[in-house]
C-alpha cells in the first residue's frame, strides 16, 4: 500500500503523518507533549539520556532472538551493563539535583524511557536494582503517576514480555 | 564562553564522520583530539568524561555530549538545521534515521571477513537503490525544491549527501537511476561550507581502510 517509507514497521499515524522510524517517532510525540524539556541544553541532555537507555533495550530487544547457546553470554552480558554501564549514570544524576526527575525538575521522555528499562530489566534479573537506591524510590515514584500507574495495569495496551509463541511469529513474519 | 567544539574519537570515519560533516556545513570550525591506542579511550574512561564509556564524545558549549544522535540533533537545531517546526523536524528525522541505517550498513563493511562483506555489500547495494534512494528521490521529484524539507537546507540534506558519496565508494554508478538524487548530489556539494569540507586538507576522514582496521580492533578490543 506504499504506506511504510522505508518498508519497515513500527508505523504509527498521527496528526495526517504516517510516521516511521522509532526515535522519529518518540522524538514527535515528546515534542508534541511537552516532554522533550524547555530549551536546547534540556533537550540535549534528555536525547543522551534516551540514547544511552535505547542501547540498554536494544540488547534486551534481541535477546529472545539470540540462538540458545549465546542466551546466557547476552544475559549476562545486560546484567553488566545495566549495572556498571547504564543504571549509575542515573542513580548518579538523581543522587547529584536530588530531584524527581532526571532533567529540568520535570517530567520528560527521559523518566518514561528509564522507568520502561528498569522493568524491562527486572524481568530478566530481579534483583537488579540492589545496588540503587534512587532508581528504586524513582521507579516507585514513576509507577504511581497516573497515567503510567494506569498503564501499568492489567487491560492497557502494553505487552507482555515476548513468549516462544510471539517469537515463532516475529521470525515468520519478518523472514526475507 | 565558548571555544570551538572538540571532538573526541579516532583519526577515521566511524560514527563521528556525520558531526564532522554537519559541522562543517553550518560553518563550524572544531578542533580535534584522536584517540590512538587502548591506553588514550582508558584515559578518558578513567578521567569520567565519557557517560556511557564510549565515544564519539564532543565538548561543546560546556557540556561534554555523548550519543552520536544526541549530538548531531544538538548541532542541528543551534544551527538552523532542523526545520522551522515540530513537524519538520518529524520529516527530517525519519529521513536521517533512513540515511543512517544505510551509512551504518557501509560502515561496518571493513570489519567483516571476506565472505560475509561480499553478501553485505550487495545488501548494501540493494537496500541503497530499492529501500532508501528511492524515497529521497520521490521526495525531490514531488515538491521540486531543491532541499529535502521545507525548501531550505538541513541536516537531512547534509546527511543525504554523505550517504550519496559514501554509497558511491561502494558501487560508483550507484546513483545512475536517479536523476534528481544526481542533480541534488552536484547542488548540494557546491554549498560553500560543503564544498570547501569536500576538498582535501579539510578534517574529512579517508575510507576506512585495512591498516585502520587493526588499530580500531585493538583501541576496542573487538
Amino acid at each position: 500500500d506504499g504506506v511504510l517509507m522505508f518498508q519497515q514497521v513500527p508505523l504509527v499515524e498521527i496528526d495526517g503523518m504516517k510516521m516511521v522510524q522509532t526515535r522519529a517517532i518518540l522524538g514527535y510525540i515528546a515534542g508534541k507533549y511537552n516532554l522533550y524539556g524547555k530549551d536546547l541544553k534540556e533537550r540535549a541532555l534528555i536525547d543522551m539520556y534516551v540514547e544511552g537507555i535505547t542501547d540498554l533495550m536494544q540488547m534486551i530487544l534481541m535477546f529472545p532472538f539470540s540462538p540458545p547457546e549465546a542466551k546466557e553470554k547476552n544475559l549476562d552480558l545486560i546484567k553488566e551493563r545495566a549495572t556498571n554501564r547504564y543504571f549509575p549514570v542515573f542513580e548518579k544524576v538523581l543522587k547529584q539535583h536530588g530531584q524527581d526527575f532526571l532533567v529540568g525538575n520535570k517530567f520528560s521522555w527521559a523518566d518514561v524511557q528509564l522507568i520502561e528499562a528498569i522493568l524491562a530489566v527486572e524481568e530478566k534479573i530481579p534483583a537488579v536494582l540492589s545496588g540503587f537506591p534512587q532508581l528504586q524510590a524513582f521507579k516507585i515514584r514513576m509507577s504511581n503517576m497516573p497515567t503510567i500507574k494506569k498503564f501499568l495495569q492489567p487491560g492497557s495496551p502494553r505487552k507482555p514480555p515476548p513468549d516462544e509463541c510471539y517469537i515463532e511469529t516475529v521470525l515468520k513474519i519478518f523472514k526475507k | 564562553m565558548a571555544g570551538k567544539p572538540k571532538l573526541h574519537y579516532t583519526k577515521g570515519r566511524g560514527k563521528m564522520e556525520s558531526i564532522r560533516w554537519l559541522l562543517a556545513a553550518a560553518g563550524v570550525e572544531f578542533e580535534e583530539e584522536f584517540i590512538e591506542t587502548k591506553e588514550d579511550l582508558e584515559k578518558l574512561r578513567n578521567d569520567g568524561v565519557l557517560m556511557f564509556q564510549q565515544v564519539p564524545m564532543v565538548e561543546i558549549d560546556g557540556m561534554k555530549m555523548v550519543q552520536t544522535r544526541a549530538i548531531l540533533s544538538y548541532i542541528a537545531a543551534k544551527y538552523n538545521l532542523y526545520g522551522k517546526d515540530l513537524k519538520e523536524r518529524a520529516w527530517i528525522d525519519m529521513y536521517v534515521e533512513g540515511t543512517t541505517d544505510l551509512m551504518g550498513m557501509i560502515m561496518y563493511l571493513p570489519f567483516q571477513s571476506a565472505d560475509t562483506k561480499e553478501k553485505n555489500l550487495a545488501l548494501i547495494i540493494e537496500r541503497a537503490t530499492t529501500r532508501y534512494f528511492p524515497v529521497y528521490e520521490k521526495a525531490l521529484k514531488d515538491h521540486g525544491h531543491d532541499y529535502l524539507v521545507g525548501n531550505k537546507l538541513s541536516w537531512a540534506d547534509i546527511h543525504l549527501l554523505e550517504a550519496i558519496l559514501m554509497a558511491e565508494e561502494c558501487k560508483p554508478d550507484i546513483l545512475s537511476a536517479f536523476p534528481l538524487l544526481q542533480a541534488f548530489k552536484g547542488r548540494t556539494s557546491n554549498i560553500p561550507t560543503i564544498k570547501k569540507f569536500l576538498q582535501p586538507g579539510s578534517q574529512r576522514k579517508p575510507p576506512t581502510d585495512e591498516k585502520f582496521v587493526a588499530i580500531v580492533r585493538k583501541i576496542f578490543n573487538i
